[in-house]
């Protein structure tokens, strides 16, 4: 001990500083890996018992394993490279679009304090990470060289660009009652049960986070990018192999970063809602992001596809002008100070 | 000497990327170059402690702006061998604004008034300093008209742009939600009862 100790020591400050940071960023990935395997069989089964189905049943006991015979499926398949592609580029768009899905969680927060880096403007790079994305989905559309692709891509960056300004209006809404672009203070901010908790008055402001979170994630109803119906996959039709299982990972990462932003910065994040009764804890925060994780899979379920145009007015036509009206609304309430939420 | 090195890695990668924008012959892979030219001045920024601005800078012009840019560029079939003619015929006008951006610089660079010697060097502010509050702060009081002439000049810039470009063309067919939604079984299906024919 003695000696690991004094190695430690011996080490240069900035060196030991990569360490701490490094083992800190893995023991929050590792296990994001872990529920995004068991989410896209959740997902399976989820689905499968919505449609009077048994979904995967076949890899280990009630098919547990099914997540690992994909993993290894994909990872065993060849890249396939088309011609005339535009190669670099091709390789380098699932780390464009994994590497900031991957990015974000550094500001999340877990628990009071527990968070890996706590910075002030927190939200705000959530929202940038979260926009870098779209480069990934952008650059495999156009480098694979094939119409479906660029057709998705194109989708794709409309889209995008539509639900990211109601979004980042619905957080200004946020920052408003929380006063803080810092994650963690927004939640404390929501301390003293249910009744504080910012989905009471910012309720519009919360479907429209909902809406669009599930847009920019390219989800069910709004997977136009994809749109297998239409354009065959979209802008990830040549990706094969591991370069398409990034793709995915990243997907459901963001998903889950999504119904993690949603319970944190709506639904008071751990804070319980009766905190005379039951303390406070991580477990809330995950519970309330498992329910929003479930319902990415039950809108999946449930929707038919939005017709292209219709995302459009969607976006510019309803759910702009409902953002800037409640921000209206929130900023005569902050100047009358109403309520448990706005003092 | 951390700062030092993270400023010369991230200033070098901006020169390099500045540079490929402008010499890459592919509109993509330019549009794509001058993206990373955005990142690595928003690092350069975060290093002077504005992080606000550095984190608007990722979200404004990566995040919604040249993935604009990038969207038209996309779409455009562009003929790479017609980019390469008129190096010559435009090189004289070229070098004549290079003159006059180099002598520019050269006259800020080597004039008293912007002298490194005269500002002392700045002290880092403490780690619960928050860049976005004091941006805030400065930006509703004192220069507020400032930022208000600024809203209004874009807005009417928007508005310009919308009237220009905006034009009713009798051949293209719109579409109306509201109508597209109330129509009903009976509007556009009619059941035809027929007796069974005899062969």
């Amino acid at each position: 001990m003695d000696l690991a100790n004094d190695l430690w020591n011996w080490l240069h400050e900035y060196v030991q500083f990569t360490i701490y940071s490094g083992v800190k960023a893995l023991s929050i990935l590792l296990p994001l890996f872990i529920v995004v395997a068991y989410y896209t069989y959740a997902e399976r089964k989820v689905i499968g018992y919505m449609q009077i189905r048994k979904g995967p049943n076949r890899v280990g006991p009630k098919g547990l394993f099914q997540p690992f015979a994909d993993m290894f499926k994909l990872m065993f398949k060849e890249i396939i490279i088309p011609t005339n592609s535009n190669r670099y580029l091709f390789i380098i768009a699932p780390v464009i679009t994994f590497a900031p899905a991957m990015a974000a969680w550094a500001v999340i927060p877990f628990d009071d304090g527990l968070v890996f880096s706590n910075i002030n403007a927190g939200l705000l790079y959530i929202l940038a990470m979260t926009s870098v994305g779209v480069y990934g989905v952008i650059i495999a559309g156009w480098a694979s060289n094939s119409k479906y692709a660029l057709l998705g891509a194109m989708r794709s960056a409309a889209q995008i660009v539509a639900y990211e300004i109601a979004m980042g209006f619905a957080l200004v809404g946020v920052l408003m009652v929380g006063g803080s672009l810092n994650l963690g203070d927004i939640v404390n901010k929501q301390a003293g049960g249910i009744g504080h908790w910012f989905f009471i008055p910012l309720l519009p402001l919360f479907f429209v986070y909902l809406i669009s979170g599930v847009a920019e994630t390219n989800r069910a109803p709004f997977d136009v990018a994809e749109g297998e119906s239409e354009i065959v996959a979209g802008f990830h039709v040549e990706y094969s192999g591991m370069t398409f299982a990034v793709f995915f990972l990243a997907e459901y990462a963001n998903m889950i970063l999504i119904a993690m932003l949603c319970s944190l910065m709506f639904f008071g994040g751990w804070l319980s809602p009766v905190p005379d009764l039951v303390g406070d804890g991580i477990g809330w925060l995950f519970g309330k992001t498992a329910v929003f994780m479930l319902l990415f899979l039950w809108f999946r379920a449930t929707f038919p596809r939005y017709r292209y145009d219709q995302i459009m007015r969607l976006g510019w036509k309803v759910l702009l002008p409902v953002t800037i009206l409640w921000l209206v609304v929130e900023g005569i309430a902050v100047y009358f100070k109403i309520g448990p939420w706005f003092v | 000497m951390i700062e030092t090195v993270i400023f010369y890695v991230f200033a070098v990668s901006t020169v390099i990327t500045a540079t490929a924008v402008v010499t890459v012959r592919n509109p993509v892979h330019a549009a794509l170059f001058l993206v990373l030219t955005f990142f690595t001045s928003a690092i350069i920024w975060l290093s002077l402690e504005a992080e606000f601005l550095a984190i608007s800078l990722v979200l404004v012009y990566v995040g919604a702006v040249m993935v604009l840019f990038i969207f038209v560029v996309m779409m455009l079939d562009i003929n790479v061998a017609r980019l390469r003619e008129g190096f010559v015929r435009y090189l004289p006008l070229g070098l004549l604004v290079a003159a006059i951006m180099l002598g520019l610089m050269l006259s800020v660079v080597t004039s008293d008034v912007f002298v490194l010697d005269l500002a002392s060097e700045p002290v880092p502010k403490p780690a619960d300093y928050s860049n976005t509050k004091a941006l805030g702060g400065v930006l509703y009081t004192e220069y507020v008209f400032a930022f208000e002439i600024a809203a209004v000049i874009l807005l009417v810039a928007i508005i310009a742009a919308i009237s220009l470009t905006m034009r009713k063309r009798s051949q293209t067919k719109y579409q109306n939600p509201t109508e597209q939604i109330r129509v009903r079984k009976a509007d556009r299906l009619r059941v035809v009862k027929m007796p069974s024919e005899d062969k």
